[in-house]
């Protein structure tokens, strides 16, 4: 009997506890948002990595958009100065979709996201023939998590150096 | 494999094709028909062969099982515990006593033998109908030992056919990609197995990514989408000889595959400078016909039945839209209008429908619409669910469905699931990995 009311109290002490930290957690959750995204697009630096000192490897979409950002042009921009002073290198540009579209439409949507990194280069002077396009889809994402925050993460094209 | 196998149908009593008992299935089943599978009977010599050639006990008790069990998951029949049957299996076989079926309220009754001859299988089995107190069906297969799954999948077909006036879909196979790993860098292998989940067999072995795997509804051939050497491609895959080869030579991503209903053809989506385009390759002459022309993304093409029409996911309106043209090109028409985004349209084996993947508020659905986007139904809402493929008869739809995963980015899971048309018995269908992208092969036999 004295075990189960002691039970019980532990019971109740640990549900508040848990209640307490669900709404701590979701608060911050809500300010992490806040700080790492732009709309929906991911303005963070959590997954990005660098090509060289200030040389973003990835840019970020908006979900169903191919449209870059001003953030994304100058993250290319970058990328083109360093591909122009590297002239051995070449990269494949890898496009990403979030989870929430069906297998094909996000097979062909990361196509056109990196296409749209491509067609960026290319202006700033990067042959095409030193750039690949490649498409993964829904297939690899960074964060596999299912929340938007996760999501805008996932909308990318990541240049990757490909020699 | 499959074409070596040797099926000798005999039908052993001819009978009038009318009966009193008939199964609807045009709308949700929800009172299934209650039948009685009794057990093959075996003599004990038979028995014995096949303990030792099969290794199993009583061949003639799995294959009523495999029977059964096909039954009860098409949600139509009910079948009944077999621990209230009254009648032996040997006897209930040469003449049932219907009163005592009729006791156990079975309306119908499988009664069957299984014998071993000339070292080969041969079944009998006998459908009859309890309230009018006659044969409905009698019909003898003689076949390799092994095959005896498919000895049962094929009573199921016949059962079906019989008591529905529709073809069945259990001699069937399923075709999907088997996942494993964290989400972040899944594993995936092409995998088969049987209709109901038996049989299952890997592929390929997951060194590079595979998707999207369609039958080819002539034959054992399978295209699907690899990502061997970093290079995603269409392939064709013959699951008799292990043959794989690349359709076509493309200069980049070519993806969406699916055969043509004659099986001639592929059907598939090429991708370039952002834009995909719909095109054919002839599997005979290897000639290349572009379909669509449009800077929008066109993919997911299905022809219709008769190969006359392409059904077809487009976004040239700006989202993610089902369209309908000729097997030419020509004549594009919007189909879908309702709120929200649709894609992975399929056209059904029997022409009248299509079936499509819907995202509306943050929620998918798996629905059905008239070839002409009118009569939109949606049978099934969730998280996560997409890619639709039909049972042979159009009757049942497979797809895939994954789960929400928690704050941690933990408890991912793909599992394949199956739905009547009608909305109702929707099932999971267990497979020894995470699966996802099935598709639903066409009736092995007839």
């Amino acid at each position: 009997m004295r075990l189960s009311k002691i039970l019980k109290n532990t019971l109740l002490v640990l549900t508040a506890c848990l209640v307490l930290t669900a709404c701590a957690t979701k608060k911050e959750v809500a300010t992490d948002i806040q700080g790492q995204m732009q709309g929906d697009v991911y303005t963070g630096t959590d997954t990005v990595k660098y090509l060289a000192d200030g040389v973003p490897d990835r840019v970020f979409f908006a979900t169903n958009e191919s449209i870059l950002t001003t953030a994304s042009r100058e993250t290319l921009r970058a990328q083109a100065a360093w591909l122009r002073k590297n002239p051995s290198i070449n990269v494949v540009l890898e496009g990403h979709a979030d989870e929430r579209g069906t297998r094909e439409y996000n097979l062909a949507l990361g196509e056109r996201r990196a296409n749209a990194a491509k067609d960026y280069l290319m202006t700033y002077g990067i042959s095409s023939d030193r750039i690949t396009v490649l498409s993964y889809g829904k297939e690899r994402p960074v964060d596999s998590g299912s929340n938007p925050l996760a999501w805008s993460k996932n909308r990318r094209s990541v240049t990757v150096k490909a020699n | 494999m499959f074409r070596k196998i040797f099926i000798l149908f005999a039908i052993l009593i001819p009978f009038k094709a009318y009966s009193l008992i008939e199964v609807d299935i045009t709308r949700g089943n929800l009172n299934p028909l209650p039948l009685a599978v009794s057990p093959l009977s075996i003599d004990e010599t038979s028995r014995k062969n096949f303990e030792k050639i099969l290794k199993k006990e009583n061949i003639g008790s799995d294959i009523s099982n495999i029977v059964e069990n096909n039954l009860r998951t098409s949600g139509l029949f009910n079948p009944l515990d077999k621990k209230a049957f009254l009648q032996a299996p040997d006897i209930a076989n040469l003449k049932p006593r219907f009163e005592d079926w009729n006791l156990i309220k079975a309306q119908a009754l499988i009664t069957g033998k299984v014998s071993y001859i000339d070292e080969k299988l041969r079944v009998e089995f006998r459908l009859w109908d309890v309230l009018a107190a006659r044969e409905m069906m009698a019909l003898a297969f003689t076949t390799v030992p092994t095959n005896w799954r498919r000895v049962g999948h094929i009573i199921s077909d016949k059962v079906y056919q019989r008591l529905t006036g529709e073809k069945g879909y259990f001699d069937t196979r399923i075709i999907y990609v088997s996942e494993e790993g964290p989400k972040v860098q899944r594993v995936k292998k092409l995998a088969i197995m049987d209709q109901d989940g038996s049989n299952n067999k890997f592929l390929t072995l997951g060194n590079e990514l595979v998707l999207t795997p369609r039958f080819n509804p002539t034959s054992q051939m399978v295209t699907y989408l690899s990502y061997f050497k970093n290079m995603p491609r269409v392939y064709l895959l013959d699951i008799e000889t292990g043959t794989q080869e690349v359709v076509g030579d493309f200069p980049g991503m070519t993806f969406a595959p699916r055969f043509s209903p004659d099986g001639k053809k592929i059907i598939m989506s090429f991708a370039k400078d952002g834009k995909s385009d719909i095109y054919t390759m002839d599997l005979e002459n290897r000639i290349v016909e572009k379909i669509t022309n449009h800077p929008s993304i066109d993919t997911s093409p299905s022809y219709s039945p008769d190969g006359k029409f392409i059904t077809f996911n487009s976004d040239r309106s700006g989202y993610q839209q089902i369209y309908v043209m000729k097997n030419d090109g020509t004549d594009v028409k919007r189909i879908s209008f309702g709120n929200g985004l649709y894609g992975t349209p399929v056209w059904s084996p029997r022409g009248d429908l299509i079936a499509f993947t819907k995202l509306h508020k943050g929620k998918f659905y798996i629905g059905v619409m008239r070839t002409d986007g009118t009569g939109e139904r949606l049978l099934t809402e969730n998280y996560y669910q997409e890619a639709p493929s039909w049972s042979p008869n159009g009757r049942v739809l497979i797809f895939y469905r994954e789960t929400k995963t928690n704050a941690k980015g933990e408890g991912f899971s793909a599992k394949l699931w199956s739905i009547d048309l009608t909305g109702y018995n929707e099932r999971q269908i267990k497979t020894p990995t995470d699966a996802s992208d099935p598709s639903w092969s066409s009736l092995l036999s007839n």
